[in-house]
């Protein structure tokens, strides 16, 4: 198996530690405009706590108009200014707020703060690599995020509103100002902004394939790679697959908003007048938007499987059970990702065969979505688990996600999405596997890296106190949601009771909303805990977890260049814990079986 | 002053709640606890692993409680054939990821619980099984099987063409309300022409073909009960989606693209009516696709009738264009120009 390790490395970094050695920077290099993966890391890792808080505060104030649709909302007339009419929310704002949130969320934070914290950061830490492979590709990459991010901030600001057309955009709505006040300034915002997003993220994801490919230290061969680099990596190569075809999605809508051309507009009478646009297809745009879209919600999940694995195994002191399953299965799901978009189109008018090929296609991808499940509940039996934060949120990751998993199994079937489509069934299924699942992997990834990131520990009770209360919320708010989606209620609704079959669940919708704000309130506790820590908080030691992983071979604060001598040569997996024979209950990865005689297996002899 | 008041009492819960976070922090010192790794202190540890299984028992107890109690509320009258085929599939396949989730979650929590830290244990290295891993990738693929051919056989039936004799009735959408066509004793609907439409004529018939003069406009939609009815779905602005719940019945409309959904109603209005015990029951028609501004008020009433009442209903309603009829003179220029055009287009045809 190691006899086919290859190392193209060696040379490279030899230039670059002499480099290191002799430049002083500045404030503005050090911290700002820094090419350190560690420091980019921790800009988008702030960056995405910043859209966090943004994200859930606007899921907050549409939570209020949803679970009390008769009051009025007048003490929110000093946050909100024009948007609240004689004390009630005005219905284009609440879609306006629906749609930044799901912007918000699946983008700024779960894509950009989620990938753009951990690759950046565990990638050369994992493979044993001084820093990216182009560290200026990369700095660029966090700053066209930042001006991606400061326009979609401002466009909170202006007076006809943000984009309001969901966060997925349909064209006509989002192509005619006439339909909706947010298709105005506000949409032209939002795709100036998901432009430079996806220039970011490009240029992102360019540097870890790259990094990993190339970079990794003598010894590290891919199936000796962490599971964290294995998610990385895969997450990457969907995203530079995908996005651009978001970005031509774009592209062409801002084409047919300016330029009077008829990509997706056809036949329509708006405002009191016929336009002249003919023979686009609206359809046309979902196919595009789906082509990312669906591999995006991978995106936003796979780099948490690599997380919560590693995490899983750590602390369970055990070895992550089937290694070579985890990898296989998140190629599956990676390769059938591309393949199953149009499972959002079911309803559209789109031929019903093509429904039936993308219900095969989707229903596939239960298959190696369970094989990971079963894994990580392997893991944990007979393990020596350690509850750490991070722990918990591992485990409740695992537990949100196949909640949230297995229904699915019932939107994929395109005969159930009849019904169920747009409905809050849809609403709690991919809040669970998506959104609660991936913010989960999220805090279970800062809670465990913390240490190497700031050289601290965050406060473990308070951590505790965080988790409990957000689990919870987590499952108060998502497992209603499915009775009232069975029971039909749809989507982006501004209020129910317009309607008899919808006029029930009243209170049901008040105690998610209460929920929510206990959740949103939580999140408190993680920020003061968060940025508490970073300057109070215990010092840690180099390796507080007791993990195997490279990372955790560098100093308290690694400086740049991660390793002040030498990089440190793999030997062996990442996941030797609890080996029988070893006096420690885990070997790092840069242990010689030489010195590991009494533990070593009958294969691994001949290492030695 | 109350502003100030409840800023005040703010202000004071977060100074004890630091100072608890402080006490406590100092208390672990004291302890000792720090001092060991992470995750192996014994109360945390114990506390912790205790609330995972307390977590599993009490908030299963919740869901279990919840969910027969929201039950009635969830499931909507049926009264469409292919309403049935979908709703016993949907529950089947509930069952199935129901067992699947119960004993996925129990294993996880319990796990969590039996396995947490000992400081004399040591875990069990057991890094892979490929029969396992072969096994539950097998059983999950099989089930998938059974349900993607159950999901196939549903879909195909329920997308097949609509019975030749089906009550054809359009429904377009637009920005805020639904405009109903029926294509009158003819049988067939009108041209239209999003060029026509004004104010009065907001689907924008066009009265100068034959098949337009007989079409109306109700204000409700009426169906048989027992007859396949054919719904012709079209929008003329943004995009909206046609859902009428007790039908099981879905389908987006598009500007420029016209869709269809077929169905056949089981029961009608008056039928439920007695059967759930409200007078006021009616079937209603929603838009679930982002609209705008008045998505969520698109509402329109549907009726299902005995045949014999549908009748009843058809024979009373006047064509469109006779409660308009200024609208004809707008169509008899444009007509000839029409027949001009359709000529000389045939005239072309023939040279070639």
């Amino acid at each position: 198996m190691a006899s086919t390790d290859i190392s193209l490395n060696k040379d490279v970094h030899h230039a670059h530690d002499e480099h290191d050695h002799h430049h002083d920077q500045n404030f503005f290099e050090k911290y700002i405009f820094s090419q350190d993966h560690k420091v980019i890391a921790k800009q988008f890792l702030f960056a995405g706590i910043f859209w966090g808080f943004i994200g859930g505060f606007l899921s907050i104030i549409f939570r209020l108009q949803l679970g009390w649709p008769e009051a009025t909302f007048t003490f929110l007339e000093p946050i909100l200014g024009n948007w609240i009419v004689n004390g009630k929310l005005d219905p284009e704002f609440y879609l306006a707020l629906v749609t930044m949130h799901g912007t918000i969320m699946v983008f700024f934070v779960l894509t950009a703060g989620l990938s753009g914290t951990f690759s950046n950061f565990l990638i050369p830490l994992q493979i044993g690599a001084r820093d990216m492979a182009s560290g200026f590709m990369n700095m660029l990459s966090f700053w066209i995020f930042f001006l991606a991010s400061v326009i979609m901030f401002w466009s909170l600001f202006i007076e006809t509103g943000p984009a309001g057309g969901g966060w997925t955009v349909y064209p006509p709505l989002s192509a005619l100002p006439q339909a909706i006040s947010g298709s105005g300034l506000g949409m032209t915002l939002w795709l100036i902004s998901m432009a430079l997003f996806i220039v970011s993220q490009l240029l992102g994801g360019v540097n870890y394939i790259t990094t990993v490919i190339n970079l990794r230290t003598k010894g590290m061969s891919m199936t000796k790679l962490p599971l964290t680099i294995w998610s990385f990596f895969l997450t990457a190569i969907l995203g530079l697959l995908s996005f651009p075809v978001l970005f031509s999605a774009a592209l062409l809508l801002i084409f047919d908003r300016s330029f009077g051309t008829s990509f997706f507009l056809s036949d329509i009478y708006i405002a009191g007048e016929a336009l002249a646009n003919t023979g686009g297809s609206a359809i046309l745009f979902q196919h595009l938007f789906w082509f990312l879209g669906h591999p995006e919600v991978y995106i936003v999940i796979l780099p948490t499987f690599g997380i919560v694995s590693e995490v899983i195994a750590t602390n369970s002191r055990k070895p992550i059970f089937g290694y070579r399953a985890m990898i296989g299965s998140m190629l599956g799901i990676s390769l059938l990702s591309f393949v199953v978009w149009a499972h959002h189109m079911f309803v559209t008018g789109m031929n019903p065969f093509l429904g039936s090929v993308f219900m095969f296609l989707t229903l596939i991808i239960a298959v190696p979505s369970a094989v990971k499940v079963f894994n990580w509940i392997a893991t944990l039996w007979r393990g020596n688990i350690r509850f750490t934060t991070a722990m918990m949120f591992a485990v409740a990751f695992v537990s949100l996600f196949i909640s949230g998993g297995l229904t699915g199994i019932i939107l994929g079937n395109s005969a159930l999405d009849i019904q169920l489509h747009d409905t809050y069934f849809v609403i709690a299924h991919f809040h669970l596997v998506m959104g609660a699942a991936a913010f989960f992997g999220m805090f279970c990834g800062i809670y465990h890296w913390f240490p190497k990131m700031f050289g601290r520990m965050m406060d473990e009770k308070l951590g505790f106190v965080h988790f409990w209360l957000t689990f919870l919320s987590a499952y108060l708010v998502f497992m209603p949601m499915h009775y009232i989606g069975i029971a039909g209620f749809p989507r982006r609704y501004y209020s129910w009771t317009g309607f008899d079959a919808f006029n029930t669940f009243t209170d049901l919708n008040s105690f998610i909303s209460l929920a929510a704000i206990l959740g949103f309130g939580a999140q408190l506790i993680f920020l003061f805990n968060f940025i508490y820590s970073i300057f109070k908080g215990r010092r840690a030691t180099a390796n507080p977890w007791h993990s195997n992983t490279l990372e955790w071979t560098t100093p308290v604060n690694p400086g740049h260049g991660n390793w002040p001598g030498e990089i440190p040569t793999v030997y062996r997996w990442p996941y030797d814990y609890s080996k029988p024979g070893a006096a420690e209950d885990y070997i790092p990865q840069n242990v010689p079986f030489s010195q590991t005689q009494s533990s070593n297996l009958p294969y691994e002899r001949d290492l030695e | 002053m109350i502003t100030l008041a409840i800023g005040l009492s703010i202000v004071l819960l977060l100074v004890i709640l630091f100072l608890l976070f402080r006490i406590g922090t100092l208390a672990s010192i004291f302890r000792g606890s720090t001092q060991r790794a992470v995750g192996t202190t014994k109360t945390s540890n114990k506390v912790n692993s205790l609330l995972m299984l307390l977590f599993l028992i009490v908030g299963g107890a919740a869901f279990a409680w919840s969910f027969a109690d929201a039950w009635d509320d969830m499931n909507q009258p049926l009264a469409s054939v292919h309403g049935g085929w979908t709703d016993s599939l949907f529950w089947t396949t509930m069952i199935v990821i129901g067992i699947v989730f119960v004993i996925t979650q129990i294993l996880l929590f319990w796990y969590s619980y039996k396995y947490q830290h000992k400081d004399e244990k040591r875990a069990y290295y057991y890094p892979h099984n490929n029969k396992l891993e072969i096994v539950w990738t097998m059983i999950p693929a099989v089930v998938m099987a059974l349900l993607v051919f159950a999901g196939w056989k549903t879909w195909a039936n329920i997308t097949s063409a609509a019975p030749a004799d089906a009550v054809v009735i359009e429904v377009m959408g637009k920005q805020f309300s639904w405009l109903v066509r029926y294509p009158g004793p003819d049988g067939k609907l009108g041209e239209a022409n999003v060029h026509l439409i004004d104010a009065t004529n907001e689907i924008g018939v066009d009265f100068s073909d034959p098949n337009s003069m007989d079409d109306f406009m109700p204000r409700e939609i009426h169906v048989p009960k027992g007859k396949p009815v054919l719904l012709k779905i079209r929008s003329r602005d943004v995009i909206h989606s046609v859902f009428l719940p007790h039908f099981r019945v879905k389908m987006d409309a598009v500007p420029g693209m016209p869709t269809k959904f077929w169905f056949v109603p089981t029961k009608t209005t008056a039928e439920v009516r007695t059967e759930i015990g409200n007078p006021d029951f009616n079937f209603e028609l929603a838009c679930t696709e982002i609209c705008g501004r008045g998505h969520f008020a698109m509402r329109f009433i549907l009726v299902v009738d005995e045949p014999e009442e549908y009748e009843e209903w058809l024979a009373s309603q006047t064509p469109f264009i006779e409660q308009n009829p200024q609208l004809l003179t707008k169509f008899t220029h444009d007509a000839k120009e029409q027949v001009v055009l359709e000529k000389s287009a045939e005239e072309v045809k023939t040279e070639l």
